[in-house]
């Protein structure tokens, strides 16, 4: 027997009234952040005493430039997903909750709109 | 409510390295969203100019600047492996008990070394100038 009604099986969503979008990201953005990062880690590791102009320079490397911009959204869209399934876990406040997930996906989101600014005016030769 | 049966709630289970990895895995990225923050300093520091870079390089340098940053590496580099690990769970690898205690242990283990080698490799350099 199924207890679903006609429109709930059409829509094939459940009690979460959404699909796998959230998880797919999650692994998604998951995958491009373990290169990204070694990347990252690596390259500031080789690069702990640079001085301002050439950390410039580093940045303003095209290809530095597109995988730090990668490294940025990948995070920071990963830190939006993952904050997001912690605030709904363990705050049952509804107001509280909703507030909490308002400020971090505005906030985390104009982080990233920031470092993406802050990479292309490097980038560009304004830095 | 009162004298309905409860599930048993998660305080009365005896921590166990399955259950400690995960946690620590919501943990470590609560710690390093926080960190994400210091990333978009040192960007938007040196995109102003060599001046606020300077402020930001001082700032970082600082002796408790660098404990926090020693706890964001440790941090980065566990949800980096216990990851690992989450992605080949969702790939169907590893469900085997005696798998996802080893792939454990090994994540701990890979954590500690590659937080001692990123900071031998920062002391050394400092050294060195």
């Amino acid at each position: 027997m199924n207890l679903k009604s006609d429109l709930g099986r059409v829509r094939g969503l459940g009690s979460a009234k959404e699909g796998t979008r959230h998880w797919w990201h999650q692994r998604l953005t998951a995958i491009a952040l373990v290169p990204l990062t070694l990347w990252f880690v690596i390259a500031i590791l080789a690069r702990l005493n640079s001085s301002h102009t050439e950390t410039i320079e580093w940045i303003s490397f095209p290809l530095n430039t597109v995988l730090l911009i990668a490294l940025l959204i990948s995070t920071f869209y990963h830190t939006i997903l993952g904050l997001q399934v912690v605030i709904e876990d363990y705050v049952h406040v509804e107001w509280t909750k909703v507030s909490l997930l308002i400020l971090v996906k505005l906030g985390f989101s104009l982080c990233a709109l920031a470092s993406v600014v802050s990479i292309l005016k490097i980038a560009f030769g304004m830095g | 409510m009162a004298g309905n049966p409860l599930s048993p709630h998660l305080q009365v289970y005896r921590p166990q390295l399955t259950s400690v990895l995960s946690i620590m895995h919501r943990a470590t990225g609560v710690f390093l969203s926080v960190g994400t923050l210091l990333l978009l300093y040192w960007l938007f520091a040196a995109s102003i100019g060599p001046d606020s870079y300077a402020i930001a390089r001082s700032c970082m340098s600082a002796t408790l600047s660098q404990i926090v940053m020693a706890g964001w590496t440790f941090s980065l580099y566990f949800h980096l492996c216990n990851g690992v690990r989450h992605l080949l769970w969702d790939i169907g690898w590893g469900f085997e008990l005696v798998t996802a205690y080893r792939t454990g242990y090994a994540v701990v283990a890979m954590s500690f070394v590659l937080t001692a080698l990123t900071w031998a490799c920062v002391l050394m350099q400092r050294g060195g100038t």
